[in-house]
């Protein structure tokens, strides 16, 4: 999901904590040591980590090249490879086949079994490319603000994880409460009060 | 400040009462709305809202869809106690217009969709052409902001027990 797309879906942060000086090279030296690993052609099935919001496939952050205006726009990267089913199955009886003929056993144990499908998974994981999904990020450093562009639960899952191990801030979420108790300027009787309210009943 | 996950729940109400009183303002006290913003035109309800009674044992929903829907349907489900989930939004401000949809449980926005921008035609004009996008969602951003700060200082006053909710009850009776 792209700032630059006609429709956009966006969940916001509250970042809690503040980044030492020099606050440009830290950000920096974050997101170059969580940059998107590449797995194509590898037996992982899985990566994420940050990518340039330009250049998705060409991750860059030498240049302060992040940095637009007051913001800092980057992206989260998450790379999956998806074995279907029904390949999964083939490939597996194929090798199942294979092994029991080697054998000149009709079964396999379970254990056996197990080690099969992991030999397939393996092998097509270093086949099949993965699928790349991008989610920009859009960083306003000075009021604490981030806005993510997804509202999908595990890749709003993989940012909070991903944002505080690269720069040592975590994010909070902003739902009803946490947007009362950060975002709305409350004095300390108003908080007190949020604390016990409870549903209003608008018809009898 | 309460666990997260315990507040999120706690508090799904809070937002849901938001989405209602939204809607009551869009209908009966726009001016409000003016108070964030000095080019405001307008502030309507666009092609979808969804109701949830969770008064009944089995939560009951009512969804509304379609450009310029009858929210008579809607009307009726709040008189049977639901309140607003989700509600999509059309916001109009000097000669510029915003959709959206806004979610009450989780405050999230999708589907927005901002007011037309130029192309970028070089390398330089990207970090224009993006910093113009920042400013529009911007905009829609701070003014749910300010209406959402707005009503939750309502929402712990004495004005929201003694004046708003009656308020609120009249205007769900009388449509």
């Amino acid at each position: 999901m792209s700032i630059l797309s006609s429709s956009a879906s966006i969940t916001r942060y509250k970042v809690h904590g503040k980044i030492n000086a020099p606050i440009i090279d830290n950000i920096t030296n974050g997101l170059k040591s969580n940059t998107i690993s590449e797995i194509d052609n590898q037996i992982p099935d899985k990566s994420s980590g940050w990518t340039s919001f330009e250049k998705p496939f060409q991750p860059d952050f030498d240049g302060s090249s992040f940095v637009y205006g007051n913001y800092f726009v980057f992206a989260l990267r998450i790379d999956k490879k998806n074995i279907t089913a029904k390949v999964l199955k083939k490939h597996y009886t194929i090798e199942a086949a294979k092994r029991m003929a080697e054998s000149g056993r009709e079964y396999l144990s379970t254990n056996e079994k197990k080690l099969v499908k992991e030999h397939v998974i393996s092998g097509l994981s270093v086949r099949i490319p993965a699928t790349p999904n991008i989610y920009d990020l859009v960083w306003n450093y000075e009021d604490s603000v981030v806005w993510f562009f997804s509202n999908l639960k595990a890749a709003n899952e993989e940012l909070e994880t991903l944002f505080a191990k690269s720069f040592n801030l975590s994010l909070i979420r902003l739902f009803p409460y946490t947007a009362a108790e950060l975002s709305s300027d409350l004095s300390d009787s108003q908080r007190d009060k949020l604390q016990k309210i409870s549903p209003t009943q608008f018809v009898k | 400040m309460l666990d997260v996950a315990v507040a999120y729940r706690r508090y799904q109400f809070l937002g849901e009462e938001f989405l209602t009183w939204l809607w009551f303002v869009i209908e009966k006290n726009q001016n409000i709305i003016k108070n964030f913003d000095k080019d405001f035109v307008a502030l309507e309800v666009g092609n979808r809202v969804v109701f949830e009674n969770r008064r009944k044992e089995s939560a009951e929903r009512v969804t509304i869809k379609g450009d310029g829907a009858s929210l008579e349907e809607g009307i009726l489900a709040l008189k049977k106690g639901a309140l607003v989930t989700e509600i999509n939004l059309v916001y109009k401000s000097a000669e510029l217009m915003w959709q959206f949809t806004l979610k009450g449980e989780s405050l999230n926005i999708s589907g927005l969709s901002i007011p037309n921008t130029g192309s970028a035609e070089s390398d330089e004009d990207i970090e224009g052409l993006v910093l113009e996008k920042i400013f529009l969602y911007d905009k829609v951003l701070q003014l749910l902001e300010h209406l959402f700060a707005h009503f939750v200082k309502l929402r712990v006053a004495d004005a929201w027990q003694d004046k708003e909710i009656s308020l609120i009850k009249k205007w769900i009776q009388s449509s």
